[in-house]
């Protein structure tokens, strides 16, 4: 197994009017190809100022990020919008789709920036939605749809360019217990496929379907670990340790 | 291409969606650009009558006119040294009209100013005009009623004269002024023809408020010597007009003895000097027209500005969103450019869809058409404004940092 993702002694300073803010002092850490990894942290703790780092949303004060070997902490904005592209899918808390655009667009959107042809873009998109199960749904707008359908969406948003890895921030919190459960069911399956999935939770219920559980408090890593029970789907509670 | 192609169609149809979605505030922000187009194309409309109108006014006095005189039009030489020429006299006149091979009429003309008056009624300030039989032939203007005074009672210098079609109408309101005899000055004289309206230049000097007479009578009656004449010549094509001037050139320095290294002292004028002159003041209408209307185009232009400021900060989550997918600063930069570049080229094309009846009325007072290329010109100024105002907000969308755009609520 290779390694995705190679953080070391990452930090991020904020300026808030006259004081600094340290969010992340010093992480290291790496991610491997198809590991399940929930990080968690109550708030405060630097989980979003490291998904957004992860993410390449952001780009971190010092340290040393590399994604697939290639060092991003140094990146410009162009270049760290071309491997958001390329190499990161997001699923946000709120969706974050398109209100104006039916699902296919919503799903086709990444690859239009990244210049895959119109057959080409067509048969992707189709495909992911296809995995979603949202087939019947193509021509929807947001609005038409209930909110475990739009968070499928999302997902299948993300998993249409075939990044490295899946970037989920709080994937249930906007969803009843049932959806989000049937959510979480969705990442377990395509984990089972091979991807890399990295979940952003502060509930133990989301993070206990990961396989390895990253804790944080006050911008460093407290616990780094495999999650001892595991849910899994088709089961509430199955008995993972090894 | 392929990339460019598929991001500039998508940044097409943002636009559309975007501009349909807010169709009440798109078209209330278009007027402004509806309203500076207008005005910008019915002032190039009316800049093209004013240029057509001229250019007909330039054909009526003959544009295969030489005219002799002593001053040169436009001016800009030596005032005293012009004051102390020789005056042109009308041998010299005489001596075109025998030598010259290429002229078609030469008619001296000398002119005053003298009340006529006709039993009761008198009309002020007549330029009474002292000229040949060959007039109507230099200048090519009709007869009316009657006909000019002919060559024997020209020469004889025979009190008749011809009127001008506003002097006709003053003195004689009901009456047919032909046989009849006014008084021009002190002097009588019976009426034989009266002239057809010729109106004024370009509104400077009316051609009907005149009176012709015998040249030789002009003299003997108004002025005491002989002298200080112009000499009218029309060539007998327009376009062999340098090869006439040429030609009353050398006759004239002949006949008034200069040697060859003397300058001309007399100046032959001819239009386009006046056009030359109008074209200099038709530069400055024109460029003074265009600034003002120019400012309607430009308060539009802040209109659209002012509200792609709105759609950026409304829309901020949607550029955060797009922007964590993968959208490059580029394509947000076009997305907007795009929207307020539509917004602006819908503004020009509704603009010149209400100018082009407009430019009818204009047609009533001078004659023009709307031309083509102010069409064109609309069109793309108006695609230019909205480019140039929706730059400052398009950036201002690209350079957003994609972490605080997704959280903007």
């Amino acid at each position: 197994m290779s390694t995705i993702i190679r953080l070391a002694n990452i930090t991020k300073l904020y300026q808030m009017g006259e004081e600094q803010v340290h969010a992340l002092q010093g992480v290291s850490l790496e991610i491997m190809q198809n590991e399940y990894v929930a990080i968690m942290g109550p708030s405060g703790s630097g989980k979003s100022t490291m998904m957004n780092i992860i993410g390449c949303l952001d780009t971190p004060t010092s340290g040393l990020y590399e994604l697939n070997n290639t060092n991003v902490s140094e990146m410009n904005d162009n270049q760290l919008a071309r491997i958001r592209n390329k190499e990161i899918g997001f699923v946000f808390q709120t969706f974050n789709l398109l209100a104006r655009s039916d699902v296919l667009h919503n799903v086709e959107l990444p690859l239009i920036y990244g210049g895959i042809n119109v057959t080409e873009r067509r048969r992707m998109a189709m495909e992911s939605i296809e995995r979603v199960g949202l087939s019947e749904r193509m021509h929807h707008k947001p609005n038409e749809l209930s909110g475990g359908q739009r968070q499928r969406v999302a997902v299948a948003r993300a998993l249409v360019t075939r990044p490295s890895i899946l970037l989920a921030d709080e994937p249930t919190g906007n969803l009843d217990t049932k959806t989000g459960e049937e959510i979480m069911q969705l990442f377990d399956a395509l984990h089972r496929e091979g991807n890399t999935i990295i979940l952003v939770t502060h509930e133990e219920d989301i993070a206990a379907h990961a396989h390895r559980m990253i804790r944080l408090r006050d911008g460093r890593v407290e616990r780094d670990e495999p999650v001892m029970n595991r849910r899994t789907y088709g089961a509430s509670s199955v008995a993972a340790s090894a | 291409m392929r990339f460019a192609f598929a991001e500039f169609k998508e940044g097409m149809l943002i636009a559309f969606a975007a501009i349909r979605a807010n169709k009440m505030r798109s078209v209330l922000t278009t007027l402004g650009i509806v309203i500076g187009i207008v005005s910008v194309t019915l002032m190039g409309t009316a800049i093209e009558g004013l240029n057509r109108a001229f250019n007909k006014s330039i054909a009526a006095i003959g544009a295969d006119v030489l005219y002799v005189q002593k001053w040169p039009w436009g001016g800009g030489q030596d005032w005293w040294k012009i004051r102390n020429r020789r005056d042109l006299i009308i041998q010299q006149a005489r001596a075109i009209e025998r030598q010259a091979t290429t002229t078609r009429s030469v008619s001296p003309v000398i002119g005053t100013q003298r009340p006529v008056k006709y039993g009761r009624q008198v009309v002020q300030n007549v330029v009474v005009v002292g000229t040949n039989a060959n007039f109507v032939e230099t200048t090519g203007t009709n007869v009316d009623l009657g006909r000019f005074y002919t060559a024997a009672e020209s020469d004889g210098g025979r009190p008749v004269c011809v009127l001008g079609a506003d002097v006709a109408s003053n003195l004689f309101p009901n009456e047919n002024p032909l046989g009849k005899t006014v008084k021009v000055g002190a002097g009588a004289y019976r009426v034989v023809g009266v002239l057809e309206k010729q109106g004024s230049l370009l509104g400077m000097e009316s051609l009907d408020n005149r009176v012709y007479v015998p040249i030789n009578r002009f003299f003997h009656e108004f002025m005491s010597r002989r002298g200080g004449i112009q000499i009218w010549v029309r060539a007998q094509s327009i376009t062999d007009l340098d090869e006439t001037k040429e030609e009353v050139r050398g006759i004239l320095r002949k006949v008034r003895h200069l040697s060859p290294s003397q300058e001309d002292d007399f100046a032959i004028n001819q239009q386009d000097i006046l056009i030359q002159t109008f074209n200099q003041i038709g530069a400055v209408i024109a460029a003074v027209g265009l600034f003002i209307t120019g400012l309607a185009l430009f308060v539009g232009g802040i209109g659209i500005m002012n509200i792609m400021f709105v759609s950026v900060t409304e829309r901020t989550r949607e550029i955060g969103i797009r922007k964590a997918i993968g959208a490059p600063r580029r394509t947000i930069l076009m997305q907007f450019l795009l929207e307020s570049a539509a917004l602006c080229l819908i503004g020009g094309i509704i603009g010149i869809i209400i100018a082009f009846p407009l430019s009818l009325i204009i047609d009533q007072v001078l004659p023009t058409a709307m031309p083509l290329s102010v069409v064109g010109i609309a069109l793309l100024v108006s695609v230019f404004v909205g480019v140039i105002s929706g730059f400052l907000p398009a950036y201002r969308a690209s350079r957003l940092d994609p972490v605080d755009a997704l959280r903007y609520e």
